[in-house]
């Protein structure tokens, strides 16, 4: 749904013309539902705020309840501007309490952002309050404390021949609709980009996302504090639209409220915050005046948010989009054709097509034999121990390039923690590992799959809500783009060989049928292939096999036996798995470990008739 | 004014302060850690237990029989909210969790205020604890160091129960593979509910121990759900004896910073909070947190 293979120049642009349209139109049509010019300007600008919420929670899976410190930071900075510093541009106080708000949001984000999950939601609570503390106290000279900063100036605008001054009313809708649009843009934009995508990965697997080489943390970093920024941006414009910036905006309600605007109209869909305040706001007057609740609203809209939650977590925008495909199921099919009628090359391996200049990291498959002269990874004394359980110990392993080389071992050998400390994934306790002569000991897993060295793993880890070719392009941008690049605007068909390198790791790992199924439909054997396919994407110099056959039918082994075959054309492969015969078959040098030592290594041949190996795997009745 | 009779009395406060906040943090992260939910609802059931406990004084005039009321309502919202809403979460993601939580709270809320307004409501501390006592170099408030007394021995008494008991072996194995607990022939939901109706009962307990020393309004709960999540982060997130460390900390933070100054009392909790953080991100007493 985030990396839609090229539609057609002008249906992309649909949503923005609608949403275009739509603004236009809303005046005349929403003033019949009794929404008055205000009302709709304060939509708006809530649909701002929630604007970078959804890029934050509905697209990265980051649920925070503390944007409020971030709006009122934009709000208060663009109002104290002009009311107390008499700053005379709107635009330039609006432009500065945004970044205000998104250097806040730097701030704020290196903290909360060293946990995840509920930790951050938590942390984001409790830094929103200190904000809301020190607005009411320590700042109060400069926010007004309780009483906010009245007098908040409207825009005027010059236009060479006449000025075009803004009031409340119709031109202020005019000017916020605007507001709004070029931040919608914006952020359409940015879920299309190469970033958009990556962030759907962080946001269903962040630890596959890291290990294919994306800088996970940065990533987040950046979408933190793009949220603050509009946050702070729809800050600035309440102030402006109310002629006064209230303390509340500060409060645990505004970012409460905030959440449940997004929860209620659809997060992930940039539009459900929109949609959310706009009932939100109609329910709240229709409850209070015509239903005459009174202060009860808000407990009817608590109910309805919790079973909003409990029932349609999609929000009102999800669950439209479910009746309209259950209403009108459109043939499947239609899409694969887009996708399928890539480039058949023959012998399966990633076409590179002739680029005048080659791009040095995104090195594709079949390396000009660059074979140095020590080998591509080097192990040296290397040793795990977990409290006093020792899992590795004194290790020593050297592999050449362009090898094909097997481990094997009795369970509890110690094989993938080997493994482990290979990719950087776990620390060694002692020992040192080198990648092509460089020291790699110690670095991230993210550097290291940078580097060109990345794993497949024992248990698939995929992104499961997305597609097969979604989750192939996440893997492939890692190496094409590096691990933090901050190309916001980019459209990811303008990545170059992107389309190149997925279309030739389906079909490598034969899935280019099956590349607009979700990953969590895919059967054992696919799954595998897409696990396989995932490391093969990054476009590995060297690449680790965790058990790629383990729980595989006679069938699929021969198979997937086949496709290592011809992934090991140019690379260099090195595999753990207990099939001995295929392993046999496969590798041209075996390394067995046993109880977290090197017990035996050499040629097939050699393994398979070495005593002290048979005395391993057989017992000890056989004793050497 | 910085004197020594001055910082004393806020080290009291700071105890009294801390100690309920222990015994509402200690029900939180006994939750969290038993069930994998984070309740944003908790902050209103310490509202709950408070006006449980307000209206059964009201009738009775008793301490002792609003404390029996409180706790009892609270745990009874509790079983009732595990068993329709929290159950069918846990399959969910963590953030699901968290919103459906978040809203009930906003729902109780509302329905407190619907019935009773916005309007502040207190009750006396009980008459044989009113006054004041000499400690020998300072006279302090009896009912603030009864406070002290009341939440050492529930924190104790939930400490047993988790810890001590059958039904502590059970939560506990719970919690390492609630999966396997089950297939054992123990029936774990019963056990998860039991834990969220003390979890919530620990809550609305301090609810009620806090009424003679503070007003209760509808939405006092909000400040104290962020006070007991800036205390598990500190101490340590599904750790019993972290939340406990965390809620003194946090009070004697509190009450000590704002004899100085209380605009940044909040301020210097937080900036300890971030501290930890830095140097201990799984908190002073948490082991490996689950996800």
């Amino acid at each position: 749904m985030i990396v839609a293979p090229i539609a057609s120049a002008h249906r992309r642009w649909l949503p923005e013309l609608a949403t275009a349209a739509a603004l236009i139109a809303a005046p005349p049509i929403l003033s019949h539902l009794g929404f008055v010019p205000d009302t709709m300007s304060r939509i708006l600008v809530l649909g701002l705020f929630g604007i970078g919420f959804d890029l934050l929670f509905g697209y990265t899976g980051l649920l925070s309840f503390g944007q409020a410190a971030f709006f009122g930071t934009g709000g208060f900075t663009a109002a104290y501007l002009l009311t107390r510093l008499g700053l005379s541009s709107v635009m330039l106080s609006l432009a500065l309490g945004t970044l205000a708000a998104a250097l806040c949001g730097a701030v704020v984000g290196l903290i909360a952002l060293r946990r995840t999950g509920i930790y951050f939601a938590m942390i984001t609570v409790a830094i929103a309050q200190v904000f809301f503390f020190l607005e009411n106290s320590p700042l109060a000279n400069f926010t007004g404390g309780e009483n906010g900063l009245p007098g908040v100036p409207a825009p005027t605008f010059s236009l060479g021949f006449a000025t075009l001054p803004i009031h409340s009313g119709w031109s202020m809708y005019g000017f916020i609709a605007a507001c709004y649009f070029v931040g919608l843009l914006v952020a359409r934009r940015i879920v299309q980009s190469p970033i958009g995508c990556i962030l759907a990965a962080i946001r269903d697997n962040p630890l596959r996302a890291a290990a294919v080489g994306h800088d996970v943390h940065g990533y987040k970093l950046l979408i933190f504090v793009i949220a603050a920024a509009y946050s702070g941006l729809a800050g600035g414009l309440l102030g402006v639209l109310q002629g006064y910036m209230p303390p509340d905006a500060f409060s645990f309600d505004t970012s409460g409220q905030l959440v449940m605007q997004t929860v209620i109209g659809g997060a992930g869909t940039l539009y459900g915050p929109l949609v959310g305040a706009a009932v939100w706001l109609y329910l709240r007057d229709f409850l209070q005046e015509s239903a005459g609740l009174g202060a009860q609203w808000k407990l009817v809209l608590g109910v309805i948010f919790v079973l909003l939650v409990c029932f349609l977590r999609r929000g009102i925008i999800g669950g439209l989009k479910d009746l309209i495909t259950l209403a009108g199921r459109r043939p499947e099919g239609a899409v694969e054709r887009s996708a399928g009628g890539g480039v058949p090359d023959g012998d399966g391996v990633p076409p590179a097509p002739a680029r005048p200049p080659p791009p040095p990291p995104s090195m594709p498959p079949l390396p000009a034999s660059n074979r140095t002269s020590g080998p591509i990874l080097k192990a040296s004394a290397l040793s795990k121990r977990y409290g006093g359980l020792i899992a590795n110990n004194d290790i020593h392993f050297a592999v050449e390039e362009g090898e094909l080389r097997g481990v094997i071992g009795p369970n509890g050998a110690g094989k993938s923690t080997f493994f482990k400390m290979l990719t950087c994934e776990v620390a060694p306790t002692s020992g040192s590992i080198a990648f092509r002569g460089k020291d790699i000991t110690g670095m991230q897993v993210t550097d290291v799959c940078q580097l060109g060295l990345t794993k497949s793993y024992q248990v698939s880890q995929l992104f499961t809500r997305l597609t097969v070719r979604e989750n192939l392009t996440i893997a492939a941008l890692a190496s094409l783009r590096g691990k933090l690049r901050i190309d916001l605007l980019k459209s990811p068909a303008r990545v170059r060989t992107l389309h190149s390198r997925v279309d030739g790791t389906l079909e490598l790992v034969d899935l280019t049928e099956r590349c607009d199924v979700p990953a969590s439909a895919l059967a054992y054997g696919e799954k595998r292939r897409l696990e396989i396919g995932l490391a093969l994407a990054t476009a590995p110099s060297l690449l680790l096999l965790d058990e790629p056959l383990a729980g595989m039918s006679p069938m699929e082994r021969i198979e997937t036996v086949k496709l290592l075959k011809s992934i090991a054309k140019g690379r260099t492969l090195i595999i753990i798995d207990h099939d001995m015969d295929s392993l046999f078959e496969l590798t041209e040098r075996i390394t067995v470990l046993e109880r977290g030592c090197v017990l035996a290594e050499g040629t097939p041949l050699e393994i398979k008739n070495n005593p002290v190996v048979q005395a391993a795997y057989l017992g000890p009745g056989s004793d050497p | 004014m910085l004197t020594w009779a001055n910082l004393w009395s806020q080290v009291f406060n700071g105890l009294a302060r801390g100690a309920l906040l222990a015994l509402i943090s200690s029900g939180l992260t006994v939750i969290y850690g038993t069930l994998g939910v984070l309740n944003l609802a908790h902050g209103a059931m310490f509202m709950i237990g408070g006006y449980a406990g307000y209206v059964a004084f009201s009738y009775t005039g008793s301490f002792i029989a609003a404390l029996l009321a409180g706790s009892g309502v609270v745990l009874a919202v509790g079983l009732v909210m595990e068993r329709v809403v929290i159950r069918h979460f846990y399959d969910r993601p963590h953030e699901d969790q968290i919103l459906v939580t978040f809203g009930l709270g906003i729902c109780f809320v509302e329905i407190i205020r619907f019935f009773f307004g916005s309007l502040s409501r207190s009750m006396p501390p009980p008459a044989r604890l009113s006054g004041i006592t000499s400690l020998g170099f300072m006279v302090y408030p009896t009912y603030r160091i009864a406070v002290v007394a009341i939440v050492a021995v529930s924190l104790l008494a939930i400490y047993l129960i988790l810890y001590r008991t059958r039904l502590g072996m059970i939560v506990r194995a719970g919690i390492e593979d609630s999966g396997m607990v089950d297939c054992l022939g123990i029936d774990v939901h019963r056990v998860f509910m039991v834990v969220f109706g003390i979890g919530s009962m620990a809550a609305g307990f301090a609810g009620i121990v806090n009424l003679p020393v503070a007003p209760i309004t509808p939405d006092m709960g909000d400040s104290i759900l962020v006070q007991a999540f800036v205390v598990i982060v500190i101490g340590g997130v599904g750790s019993y004896a972290g939340a406990v460390l965390g809620g003194l900390i946090a009070g004697e933070i509190l009450s000590i910073s704002s004899m100085i100054d209380p605009a940044y009392s909040y301020v210097a909790l937080f900036a300890v909070m971030t501290l930890v953080l830095m140097v201990r991100p799984r908190g002073l007493l948490g082991a490996e947190s689950r996800t």
